[in-house]
């Protein structure tokens, strides 16, 4: 199932910081969204808001709704652990388990969960490693550590980790920061297959990457110093990059922005 | 003259370094010295002690009986018997005083780096957690005697020697296990979290396998420790010259209490021997618990190749 997300009128606090104002964002299903924008203007904030993880920062909270296909994920009744299940993420830098091997961190989160059918997780695995594209290189040393891959190999591992879980939504957080331009590829090009199953939202601070992957993108700026961070733009991608509406949207990704 | 003087001063080759001046290698020389002597001089005293029991006990420990009698029965001055008895106690002590301290402390630090976070309750543990860790052995031995025996009435026994342990294992194990918890990456925590397990087995099976071989040399060097405590023993239970397996009652021997009897009460040249021997005895245990506490971090679950 693949699901459509809806931001209402979002304001995320780090304590008493108020990081992002008043977002309002419609990310439709089966597509890549980017987000980008200055660092520190609250991309990976909102990211995190959208599925709960925020929270996880002791004195974080958000206000405002996330609709997940009309269901608020903030309603009082709902657990954030099923959210996250439903709602994977890729973080920036690559961050497989140290104390378990390839294929076990692959299918670590059914196992976690007490998934205990050996044969069903070694088929998960593989077609989890297939979608990763990392197949080919890790089938024959499934039972060794991931962290003995190489950094491009270890976020596809990530990446492979997170659609074990069979989620419907994938969040990724500056995926290929850490990485090589090959990798950095091999990673664009996933994405573009994963979109077919996934509903994906990316950030980015490579204006030529979200060019390249998204179907539509969301600038966001910080008004001032010490100022909530906003939206200020959010279109279809084409749009943004060749005819944006926001003058601070043209100069940024001009590369006019001062 | 002027001419002469200014090429004289000149350096033949010019060059932007400066010569390394003879009273910076001096000072360096000097400090070098200063420091091997200074390491010389503090590995004196370890090596004599490692010598002179080695030497003292050797032929005790070789003895026919050592590991596998107790005294019972053996004359002061007789040349016969071992420490089966107290390396029994010491060992049965430790274990139990372990199986208290080891999960308190563990959960204590899990409580202080995973729930508590700079809370009240967290800071007034870490609090209480330093003040133990300053308590010296004999006033936890009194503590217990005045809880355990004179308030609560219970007899003198192995068990209560334990109880005192735990008070002086506890703040340790405390603070290596948090040490070893707060070195997890909050990442694993974020990526455990991310494909939905909920906190608490995060903890179980992504932070403690990460954070295990750590934790063992943690509580290995503690149990190390607590195990030549010799306070406790003096205050909590009588010496017996034969095999108890009660720890709940009578007297029950230990290494560092045999040494003990043995220099105080046994003048003759057999007593000395034993007190050697014993105390070669423990200071082999002590290295078998940090030789697992380094193989555990050799063999730790954290794979990289
Ligand atoms: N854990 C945190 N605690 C407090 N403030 C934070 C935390 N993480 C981020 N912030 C603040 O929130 C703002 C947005 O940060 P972030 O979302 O990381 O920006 P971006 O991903 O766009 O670079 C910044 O001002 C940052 O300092
Ligand atoms: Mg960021």
């Amino acid at each position: 199932m693949v699901k459509r997300i809806d931001v209402k009128d979002v304001d995320i606090y780090y304590g008493k910081f108020h990081a992002v104002q008043s977002v309002t964002v419609s990310v439709p299903p089966r597509s890549v969204t980017a987000f980008i924008g200055p660092s520190g203007c609250g991309k990976s904030t909102v990211l995190r808001t959208l599925n709960r993880m925020h929270e996880v920062i002791p004195g974080a909270r958000v206000e405002g709704e996330v609709l997940l296909d009309g269901e608020n994920i903030y309603a009082p009744s709902v657990d954030p652990v099923s959210v996250r299940r439903t709602i994977g993420m890729v973080f920036q830098r690559p961050n497989p388990f140290p104390t378990m091997s390839i294929r076990d961190n692959v299918v670590a989160g059914l196992r976690l969960a007490g998934t205990r059918d050996r044969k069903r997780l070694d088929e998960i695995a593989e077609r989890a490693l297939r979608s990763a594209n990392l197949w080919a290189e890790v089938k024959d040393r499934l039972t060794k550590p991931g962290g003995g891959l190489s950094g491009g190999q270890q976020q596809r591992l990530c990446i492979a980790r997170a659609i074990a879980v069979q989620p419907d939504v994938l969040l990724m957080d500056e995926p290929c920061s850490a990485l090589d331009p090959i990798s950095t590829l091999a990673i664009e090009d996933l994405i573009g297959e994963l979109k077919k199953d996934y509903t994906i939202v990316i950030v980015t601070h490579n204006m030529q990457q979200a060019a390249r992957v998204s179907d539509q993108t969301a600038f966001f700026n910080l008004p001032g110093v010490g100022q909530p961070g906003r939206l200020i733009e959010y279109n279809d991608t084409e749009k943004i990059f060749s005819n944006p509406d926001e003058k601070a949207t043209e100069d940024y990704i001009s590369g006019r922005f001062g | 003259m002027a001419t002469t003087e200014s090429i004289v001063n000149q350096p033949a080759t010019p060059t932007p370094f400066q010569h390394i001046s003879g009273s910076r290698k001096i000072k360096n020389a000097l400090a070098t010295a200063l420091v091997t002597v200074a390491f010389l001089i503090a590995l004196v005293p370890l090596g004599w002690l490692l010598v002179t029991v080695i030497t003292r006990g050797f032929d005790a420990i070789l003895s026919a009986n050592w590991w596998s009698h107790s005294l019972s029965g053996v004359m002061p001055d007789e040349f016969a018997g071992g420490v089966y008895h107290a390396l029994y106690g010491s060992i049965i002590q430790g274990l139990i005083c372990a199986v208290i301290a080891v999960p308190l402390g563990i959960f204590t630090a899990i409580y202080l780096v995973e729930y508590g976070a700079g809370g009240r309750l967290a800071r007034a543990v870490t609090f209480m957690v330093d003040i133990l860790s300053g308590v010296p052995s004999i006033v936890a031995a009194l503590f217990i005697f005045a809880l355990w025996i004179s308030v609560l009435g219970f007899p003198q026994s192995a068990f209560a020697v334990s109880l005192a342990l735990v008070l002086l294992m506890l703040p340790v194990v405390v603070r290596s296990t948090e040490e070893m918890l707060r070195l997890v990456p909050d990442e694993l925590r974020e990526a455990s979290y991310a494909l939905g397990v909920p906190k608490w087995k995060t903890i179980a099976r992504v932070v403690l396998p990460t954070a295990l071989s750590g934790m063992v040399t943690g509580v290995m060097l503690a149990l190390a420790r607590v195990l030549g405590e010799t306070a406790p023993v003096l205050i909590l239970v009588g010496y017996s010259r034969s095999i108890n397996f009660n720890v709940l009652e009578g007297n029950m021997a230990s290494l560092p209490l045999l040494i003990y009897n043995e220099l105080v009460s046994n003048p003759e040249a057999a007593g000395q021997l034993r007190a050697w021997g014993a105390a070669l005895t423990l200071i082999i245990v002590i290295m078998i618990l940090n030789l697992i506490a380094a193989a555990s971090s050799r063999f730790s679950a954290i794979k990289n190749k």
